[in-house]
């Protein structure tokens, strides 16, 4: 069944990406999972701007973990604002996700993993000037 | 067999009709759109990791000129952040708000979120004319062309997410909190989360790797 005034699914089946299933509508009480969600982001940030600044961690260290906190913050994102969660109800939305997840993986690695190799095995800008003389 | 109302939209409105169909049958229409919007956005997130790969591989290739080390300002970058932090949490307060068909939770935080999202172009707008008047424009090099791209493309996507919040709040000024219109509200909310995103990834791999020991 669904809620004929706002077409929310209450019941059974699946949900609309960002939909929560909300057994009351109250405001309130949404509020409470955007105000998690917004506190775990901010804390994200947060660490990985001080990370960047600070002399205090092994330095080498520091891009890992700014890429790793972006993986978390955007996980955070995806659970407390989008509502993509491992619910049943919501299993065609992660599917969907899992596969665009995918395509960004192939795409990034895809291309740096190529264009680095490709880089190293090529000739030196400058003799390259030289011989187009 | 499991009643549900389907929305048939004809000249000019929705109007609810009682539609009876089998268990596991056809998805609410407010599913189907918002499944749609997701997988459109998914596209446009697969096309922003092709500006994302595009930076990562021309990011050292300078051409003798700046790198991101000499350019990017974190303090800039860390208000642009809170920002499009904050928009994302009051853009939920506005969903929750049409969800409960409340005037004051919806319109407040559309207002709060248009106002971020504002802010956040006029702080990048500035950013990028700085840049450009230190010579540092989109044709210098590469790694300058790359970052141009991606950066501005997500600052188009702000700005066109600014006008869809703009056009959600005279809908439902105009219209009132119709299933149609709450369906358009949920995609809106889709957008917006989905920019901020894709805007932890620009701070993260952008600003703050760029400028990483």
């Amino acid at each position: 069944m669904s809620d004929t005034k706002t077409g929310v699914h209450v019941h059974d089946g699946d949900i609309a990406p960002g939909d929560e299933r909300a057994d009351g509508t109250e405001v309130a009480e949404g509020i409470r999972g955007y105000l998690i969600g917004l506190a775990l982001s901010v804390a994200a940030t947060v660490v990985a701007f001080f990370l960047v600044g600070t002399s205090l961690v092994w330095q080498p260290s520091i891009p890992a973990a700014v890429i790793v906190l972006a993986i978390a913050q955007m996980g955070v994102h995806v659970v407390f604002f989008l509502h993509i969660t491992t619910r049943p109800d919501s299993v065609n939305n992660v599917m969907a996700l899992t596969f665009g997840i995918f395509v960004v993986f192939v795409l990034i690695v895809g291309s740096v993993w190529i264009m680095t190799h490709l880089n190293y095995n090529m000739i030196p800008m400058e003799r390259l000037m030289q011989m187009q003389r | 067999m499991s009643m549900a109302r389907t929305d048939v939209g004809f000249a000019g409105g929705a109007v609810n009709v009682p539609v009876v169909h089998a268990e596991g049958g056809v998805a609410s229409k407010r599913i189907v759109t918002a499944y749609g919007f997701w997988v459109f956005l998914l596209s446009d997130v697969v096309m922003f990791s092709a500006f994302f790969a595009a930076y990562v591989v021309l990011v050292n290739m300078t051409d003798g000129g700046p790198s991101g080390r000499d350019l990017f300002n974190l303090s800039i970058v860390a208000l642009e952040t809170g920002c499009l932090l904050l928009s994302s949490f009051t853009c939920g307060v506005a969903s929750l708000g049409a969800r409960a068909r409340n005037n004051s939770w919806y319109y407040g935080g559309m207002i709060a979120t248009a106002i971020l999202g504002v802010a956040f172009l006029l702080l990048e707008f500035r950013d990028f004319t700085n840049l450009i008047a230190q010579g540092a424009g989109p044709s210098r090099s590469a790694f300058l062309s790359a970052y141009f791209a991606l950066v501005g493309c997500h600052g188009v996507h702000v700005t066109m997410g600014v006008l869809f919040l703009l056009t959600m709040m005279a809908q439902v000024y105009a219209k009132g909190y119709r299933p149609d219109i709450l369906r358009r509200v949920l995609c809106f909310g889709l957008f917006w989360h989905t920019l901020d995103i894709i805007w932890v990834g620009i701070f993260s791999v952008v600003y703050l790797l760029g400028v990483a020991p």
